[in-house]
């Protein structure tokens, strides 16, 4: 039976630019159709490629393409292996014209595009509309300027896109796991009603779109769960057959491991109800999936089964929540946990005067920090740390109490505890993310083809 | 019987969507399942969290799979986009349920990852 191979470059807009490389080599030596696929779209990251947007029109894509493309075009190119990636965040037309413009300065031949677009529907409702949509929250109601809003877009408009014979296909917000499923549904032209299939290929994304979630990233625990050759770890290759099977597995020689353990954690990772997973194009079932190895390395993933898709899609809305502020200063050496809560002390008392109402959350690290919920505890002072490394950080759209909080930690330098050591400050703009429910009329897909005719 | 931490048998991941924390816990050994179904039940898993306040813990099972999923909800100090704290994404939180204690039979064999592929 004939198999789809499709490979995973990317997890997220920070992922490494070297990982696509053994991928591609692996796909080039498969027969039949091949996909390279790159996840770069956190929640926030569309939102902040928005606002790069507003300050310029050729703006507004991932800077991820700049350093995750050139590595692997040349052979995607010259290997049929096609390319579908949401890179294109809040300006894919752009993301676009820089694809070509990397291609030619690369001496390329100039690769077809196509664009995906009408995710964003910023203007096509308002904040009271969005506000009536949201779903586990009430944040809209109270938020100010909304930034984007941008729904989940389906596979649909990918396949249509790679039917038009694209070599590259830029989407701005789909859902993750479509940037798989299309290339399925454009190879195995699998029926828009066909929801087992479309569970199928909607589970392989899902897989994938975490890059080496899958094959041994996130997941080492030495002594526990050992990962051969973390550091050079493989990415994902899924083999999906036409009836919906898949399998996982990576490329040779490369490090990681693909298992019953690795595949099963991803499955569930960022799973709800088991039974319904929301996807554009199905609901996915997960109760019915069977995990088997079956060789070195390679896992096969089969009984998805799906039901009809639900009648709206998500989106995401971002809107400007102001100023994190963050400082730290550390304690070491005898009496370092005394003294480092003495500082808190002072900081608390200080702002208790001056900036009554910021709300300052105190950290002690590497004593009580990521763990628990003891920030507010006062009582760190009591462990026997001899190297304690205090963050204060707290949320304002008002600068100057940010400033003010930072002033403050910064001064326990000479007015301070005995022996504080090592401030650092820094002040990040802060955006937050709310869902919502749209109803699909919103949702008008365009795919647009651009570069050489095919 | 003895005691173990969790995590001398299972394995967990965690994943997050707003202020809603996902935990995944697979059995190294699926012949487990039961032993962990019967001791890691969402009352559990809520007093792990209990600092947090979880407004609601739901616990699906997936025999197939040897595994469980844990949905908290409103334990990521707003999650990602809204907490202060250090780990917005909770993404060190499996490992606070990997410390809970857990009754297993006596002879019970350590259950080693071991070479690949051995494990089912």
């Amino acid at each position: 039976m004939t198999k789809v191979f499709i490979g995973a470059a990317a997890g997220f807009a920070g992922d490494r630019s070297d990982a696509g490389g053994p991928v591609v080599n692996a796909l080039a030596t498969q027969p039949g159709q091949r996909f390279l696929m790159f996840e770069t779209l956190a929640e926030r990251t569309l939102a902040l490629c928005q606002l790069e947007r507003r300050q310029n029109p050729q703006h507004g894509f991932s800077p991820a393409l700049e350093r995750m493309l050139p590595p692997v075009l040349g052979h995607c190119l010259t290997s049929g292996i096609r390319i579908v990636g949401n890179f294109g965040a809040a300006n894919p037309a752009a993301a676009a014209h820089r694809i070509v413009q990397i291609a030619h300065s690369l001496g390329l031949r100039a690769p077809r595009l196509a664009t995906i677009e009408g995710d964003d529907i910023a203007a096509k409702l308002s904040a009271a509309d969005f506000a009536a949509r949201e779903i586990g929250g009430t944040s809209l109601a109270r938020s100010r300027d909304i930034i984007s809003a941008n729904l989940y877009l389906g596979a649909q408009p990918i396949a249509q896109a790679l039917d038009q014979g694209a070599d590259i296909v830029v989407t701005g917000r789909v859902a993750d796991s479509a940037l798989a499923l299309g290339p399925l549904l454009h190879a195995y032209r699998w029926h828009a009603d066909d929801w087992n299939r479309l569970a199928a290929g909607t589970l392989a994304g899902h897989l994938l779109e975490c890059g080496a979630q899958v094959t041994g990233g996130y997941f080492a625990d030495p002594g526990y769960k050992d990962v051969p050759d973390l550091a050079e770890v493989g990415y994902p290759i899924a083999e999906v057959d036409e009836t919906g099977e898949i399998v996982i597995t990576k490329p040779q020689g490369t490090g990681g491991v693909v298992d019953r353990l690795t595949v099963v954690e991803q499955l569930l990772y960022e799973i709800h109800d088991p039974s319904a997973y929301l996807a554009p194009d199905v609901v996915l079932d997960l109760t019915d999936v069977e995990v088997t190895e079956i060789g070195k390395d390679r896992v096969r993933v089969s009984g998805a089964r799906g039901r009809p898709a639900p009648e709206t899609l998500k989106a995401t809305v971002c809107f400007d929540s102001g100023l994190l502020g963050e400082a730290e200063i550390s304690y070491a050496g005898p009496n370092a946990s005394a003294r480092a809560q003495l500082a808190a002390e002072v900081v608390r008392a200080r702002l208790r005067k001056r900036v009554p109402h910021l709300n300052v959350r105190i950290d002690a690290i590497g004593v009580l920090s990521v763990l628990g919920a003891g920030h507010n505890r006062s009582d760190f002072g009591v462990a026997q740390a001899n190297d304690v490394r205090l963050r204060f950080a707290a949320q304002s759209a008002d600068a100057a109490q940010i400033e003010m909080l930072l002033d403050e930690v910064e001064a326990l330098y000479c007015a301070g505890p005995a022996g504080g050591a090592g401030f650092r400050r820094r002040i990040t703009p802060r955006l937050a993310s709310a869902s919502c429910l749209i109803e699909r009329h919103y949702a008008e897909p365009r795919v647009t083809m651009l570069g050489a005719s095919a | 019987m003895r005691t173990v931490r969790l995590q001398e048998i299972a394995n967990a991941r965690t994943g997050d969507k707003g202020n809603r924390l996902n935990l995944v816990l697979v059995c190294r050994n699926p012949a487990d399942f039961p032993t962990v179904a019967a001791q890691v039940t969402a009352e559990r898993v809520a007093q792990v969290f209990a600092a947090r306040k979880p407004a609601r813990v739901v616990r699906y099972d997936l025999p197939k799979l040897a595994a469980f999923n844990f949905v908290l909800d409103d334990v990521l100090e707003g999650g990602v986009n809204a907490s202060i704290g250090l780990d917005g994404h909770g993404k060190s939180l499996s490992f606070l349920v990997l410390d809970i204690p857990i009754e297993i039979a006596a002879d019970a064999p350590r259950f080693t990852r071991g070479t690949q592929n051995q494990s089912v």
